[in-house]
């Protein structure tokens, strides 16, 4: 019925078309001066494709033709000879034709490649006596060094590069419409600009699969439809009768959940309801963590439960005493929630804990809406003050505040870290909002209706808008990873490997009682206090071998316990384990004094005493 | 307006025919793959649990002995051969990869002591009871042949253990003093005793391969070079050895198995304590065998056990037992590292797995990998409370597993009112003394 109702949109909605598009592989004599262009701006080009600067960088040191690289061949030639004189004999060497290798030893791998591989900090080798392990740690330290550096090497070959847009000279790039954007680029990229008019049963909240393939669409109404958005496939689509509050993919496009009006409903791809779940109620918002398979549930009653989908056990409900919850996120990188409330706070929790980890004021009004990135290191929050603030959540510090006029009411954040911001029926995306100011949307479009749902689709530069009047599905060039991982997920799985990969998932689910602020947490030594020792040690021995008895006078008679007697009972054992100690310094202290004067003596004497020559003096 | 975007080609992604095996295009990124670390230790609490699934270590039973077994002996160059001698004088060959006994013969009157194979593996020698030490051929006999030795020596006295040179014609026997023997010569080339009434053990260095080491009744353990006439030196425990075995890669340390319950690993040069005590049977230890690795050794106990030690830690990995096998006197490690034989007071052979959990068999390398990965990660995740506790779970028979509580609550109690003794006498005067030197009586050269 609704999906069917495909159309493409051929209006543009902001800003006029000025200019037949260019192909960005046509113009390359232009591309030089772009190149300088780019350098000018500095920080604003972001969405260049980093992996052709890196290769060409390293064609150039490669073929050492590289004018740029040139101030830096003398350091590096350095290097390559000494690595060469180690591993393959001299650069020099002469092999049987005749000729040298002019590219002697291995070939370098660029530093921030290496960087992004990098796991933690070395720490310092133990001292010499301890040689097995000094001799484990050298070891395993190679073997990461080479996981690093083969790491880095295959990043070097990943076969597709990040989409861009890039405006001509004094172009906003928030000018271009999306249908420009769908003649420009070629007709399976254009075919993701489309919309579906589902006027009847919205507004729209919608879902993508992990993968990126399937999309769940859910109405306000009580319309609920997923479909392979690529192939425009329709799974199911039905109608649950009753308020829809979101929906969500469960761990793979088999199943997902919907918050109706008072419970929780778990279906089926084909619509069939499989579960109700009646410990689940009022549910507004619903984050689900993939590798917990855990869905955690905001419901208007203030309640934090968790529910974990591979038992169908309630794991925990927490009350948050926070009032109705309506802002939900999570965070990807620790599986920490992220919950906004009505008052402006933020607040953290884990399903270990009944109180927030954290609470932080971020706004002067209620929040809106939140999104926390990728790697776990942002947090972009709005509020009804109408501002978008940017937030570092490892330190809790604000780094950015914006001011929107209308306020965001969605917030979404890519996987290449561009936020999409819905203010009304506008839908604006952001580019790199944390380490500079920034001015200028990246992108614009104007929806039919007020927006619902923003979700930037993983894996594809494609953002879905749901709306009053239905859904919306953008092309934002540089949103999505370009490289998926295969045994993470593969958007071309086929059924068998969906469900290998299911089962492998299965066994390595992670147990709730893992989450927390720092993932990595598991993996790093565990210095107990001296507290924690010693009270190990108290349990060990069942008593505290630390503990002193308080001395109690003994209670004598014939006025021999008169408060004064026994003051001076007390003062004859008081420090009597430190006396030795006492006496001792005392002792040595005396001992320096005594030294101390007889020099002082002696160079006293020998300074009064009058030589033969002093009456030379004057 | 320069645009690109993402726009796969699915044709790179998918495989072309049913034929072909599927794509699966890798990212490495650290930020695609976040949970790396709550992952991998599922992953190793996983293959925790799996080990202790699969831990199914015995194998076979070797049975056809009429008496308990009381030596055994591996082939140095066939895996599949083993002979053992029995209490009544019998002695079998057997066939392992078959599981069957493939020659018995009546070897001597009275036990078997000792039986060893020649190096070359075409002759074995048998000592015995009833004062002689015969040589035997590998080979069976053939149809109407007559099962006999093809030499005699006729001792003095009861000879207890045999052992042959690695690479020579000359063996060891000891009994009353330790004898070595030509193997041309019907007397022995020279002869050691110091002061010693009997000996029980005998055993050549198989890396210098010169040197004896043998265990005595008066509680000594006593080196010897076989190029001198008298003995090197010798050091006096507290209890009686009954065994030892030289480490076959590290020429200088050797295991001995002793009445108290433990085996002390010794550095030769070094006799004044040992360089590990290894604790952990509830009974004394009778026979104790070095893998071939040297990594590892197994001990066989009068606690109806078999443990397995890393040469270098105090406690044992590996604990193994059945409801049937009763007395553990005689214990080896194949020469593959793979296997342990046992053989104990009930008639039997017992062959187990060095590593219970191993699949035997050859592996695929996607097993080869899989197994080697979560290898490391159990390595790697080896002190999480959780994971140690899994792994050195083991099921005890009850007799054992009250004794060792019992044991323990001994040593506490001996430790407190030394600790108490100290306490209450004038400092200095009780001096502390670790349990490494606790055992040894004395060294004399």
């Amino acid at each position: 019925m609704a999906a069917s109702n495909e159309t493409m949109l051929k209006k543009p909605h902001v800003g006029k078309k000025r200019k037949p598009p260019t192909r960005y592989w046509e113009g390359t004599e232009k591309d030089g001066k772009n190149d300088g262009k780019k350098q000018k701006e500095g920080d604003n080009n972001e969405q260049t494709p980093q992996q052709n600067k890196t290769r060409t960088k390293e064609g150039g040191k490669r073929g050492g033709a590289g004018g740029k690289r040139g101030g830096a061949g003398g350091k590096r030639g350095g290097k390559l000879g000494k690595r060469a004189g180690g591993k393959r004999g001299g650069a020099g060497e002469k092999v049987i034709s005749g000729k040298s290798d002019p590219f002697p030893g291995s070939a370098l791998v660029p530093e921030e490649k290496l960087k992004k591989f990098k796991r933690g900090v070395k720490g310092e080798l133990p001292p010499r006596p301890q040689y097995n392990l000094r001799d484990v740690v050298i070891r395993s330290e190679a073997a990461s060094d080479l996981a690093q550096k083969q790491n880095a090497r295959y990043d070097l070959m990943l076969p597709e590069d990040a989409g861009f847009l890039e405006g001509d000279k004094d172009e906003d790039t928030c000018t271009i419409s999306q249908d420009d954007i769908a003649d420009a680029v070629d007709i399976t990229a254009g075919a993701k600009y489309f919309s579906l008019t589902l006027s009847q049963f919205g507004p729209y909240r919608l879902d993508y699969s992990k993968t990126g393939r399937h999309l769940l669409l859910g109405g306000r109404r009580g319309h609920v439809t997923c479909l392979d958005w690529q192939s425009k496939q329709l799974m199911c689509e039905m109608n649950v009768m009753e308020t829809v509050n979101d929906v969500k993919w469960l761990h793979s496009e088999a199943l997902f959940a919907v918050a109706q009006k008072k419970w929780l409903y778990i279906y089926d791809n084909k619509g069939i309801e499989l579960h109700c779940i009646r410990k689940f109620n009022d549910v507004l918002r619903m984050q689900f963590l993939p590798y917990h398979f855990l869905l955690a549930t905001a419901s208007a009653t203030g309640f934090l439960q968790y529910l974990d989908v591979s038992v169908g056990k309630e794991v925990v409900a927490i009350c948050t005493k926070a009032g109705r919850l309506d802002v939900m996120a999570h965070n990807p990188h620790n599986g920490i929630i992220h919950l906004g409330h009505s008052n402006g706070t933020v607040t953290l929790w884990t399903p270990n804990q009944r109180e927030p980890l954290v609470k932080m004021l971020c706004h002067q009004g209620g929040v809106r809406s939140v999104a926390v990135d990728k790697t776990g290191t942002y947090m972009v929050t709005s509020g009804m003050d109408k501002k978008l603030k940017v937030y570092d959540i490892r330190s809790y510090r604000p780094l950015q505040s914006y001011f929107l006029p209308a306020g965001a009411s969605c917030l979404s954040l890519s996987q290449r870290g561009l936020l999409s911001a819905a203010t009304g029926d506008i839908v604006q995306v952001y580019r790199d909002v944390w380490s500079t100011p920034v001015t200028k949307p990246y992108m614009a479009h104007r929806a039919k209706g007020s927006v619902w749902g923003v979700h930037f689709c993983p894996f594809e530069d494609v953002l879905g808008v749901g709306h009053g009047e239905g859904f919306t599905s953008m092309v934002v060039p540089g949103a999505g990873e370009p490289n998926f991982d295969g045994l993470d997920a593969n958007p071309y799985r086929s059924a068998k490997q969906r469900q290998e990969w299911e089962v492998k998932a299965l066994l390595e689910k992670i147990q709730p009682e893992l989450i927390g602020l720092d993932p990595s947490q598991l993996s790093q030594v565990d210095h107990s206090t001296w507290e924690q020792r010693h009270e190990d040690r108290v349990q060990v021995l069942g008593f505290d071998p630390l503990a002193k008895e308080k001395f109690t006078p003994r209670l004598k008679t014939k006025g021999r316990s008169s408060s004064g007697k026994v003051e001076k009972r007390k003062k004859q054992v008081a420090h009597e384990d430190q006396r030795d100690v006492i006496r001792q310094t005392v002792e040595d202290r005396m001992k320096i004094d005594k030294e101390r004067k007889e020099r002082e003596k002696k160079e006293a004497a020998a300074a009064g005493q009058k030589s033969a020559l002093d009456r030379f003096r004057k | 307006m320069k645009v690109k975007v993402l726009s796969r080609n699915p044709d790179d992604y998918v495989r072309e025919t049913k034929l072909d095996i599927q794509r699966v295009p890798r990212n490495y990124d650290p930020s695609l793959h976040p949970f790396e670390v709550p992952r991998e230790y599922t992953r190793a609490l996983n293959a925790t649990k799996l080990e202790r699934v699969f831990a199914k270590p015995f194998l076979t039973s070797l049975d056809g002995h009429r008496d308990g077994v009381n030596c055994m002996a591996k082939h140095p160059k066939s895996l599949s051969t083993m002979l053992s001698g029995s209490c009544d004088g019998e002695l079998k060959v057997w066939n392992l990869t078959k599981r069957e006994c493939v020659r018995t013969l009546q070897a001597h009157e009275g036990f078997v002591r000792g039986v060893v194979v020649r190096f070359c593996g075409t002759s074995f020698f048998t000592v015995g009871d009833d004062k002689t030490i015969k040589q035997w051929k590998m080979e069976t006999p053939s149809y109407g042949e007559e099962e006999e030795p093809l030499n005699t020596i006729l001792g003095k006295s009861v000879f207890t253990s045999i052992d042959h040179h690695q690479k020579e014609g000359v063996f060891v026997t000891c009994g009353q003093q330790v004898d070595i023997w030509d193997e041309q010569r019907s007397n022995p080339i020279r002869s050691f005793s110091w002061g010693v009434d009997s000996f029980n053990c005998v055993r050549f260095n198989p890396v210098e391969t010169e040197l004896l080491a043998s265990c005595a009744s008066d509680r000594s353990i006593v080196l010897y070079d076989m190029r001198e006439a008298t003995p090197l030196k010798k050091v006096i425990m507290n209890m009686r050895s009954n065994t030892l075995c030289w480490n076959p890669m590290e020429a200088y340390n050797f295991t001995c198995s002793n009445e108290d319950y433990n085996l002390y690993t010794f550095d030769m040069r070094y006799l004044d304590k040992p360089v590990t005590v290894h604790m952990d049977h509830v009974s004394a230890v009778l026979d104790v065998d070095y893998s071939p690795t040297g990594k590892e050794f197994v001990s066989a106990s009068f606690d109806k056990t078999i443990r397995i030690f890393p040469k270098d830690s105090g406690h044992s990995r590996e604990v193994y037992h059945t409801k049937r096998m009763q007395h553990v006197i005689s214990i080896k490690w194949s020469s593959d590292s793979k296997y342990i034989l046992s053989a104990s007071d009930e008639m039997n052979i017992r062959l187990w797995k060095a590593n219970a959990a191993e699949k035997l068999g050859l592996l695929t390398p996607r097993e080869k990998a899989a197994v080697n990965y979560s290898q490391k990660l159990k390595e790697k995740f080896q002190h999480h409370p959780q994971i140690r506790r899994i792994s050195r779970h083991r099921h005890l028979p009850k007799s054992i597993y009250s004794q060792s509580k019992e044991l323990r609550v001994m040593n506490e109690a001996r430790r407190r009112k030394e600790r108490n003794v100290r306490k209450h006498s004038k400092p200095g005067s009780m001096p502390v003394v670790t349990e490494k030197e606790k055992h040894v009586v004395t060294v004399v050269k």
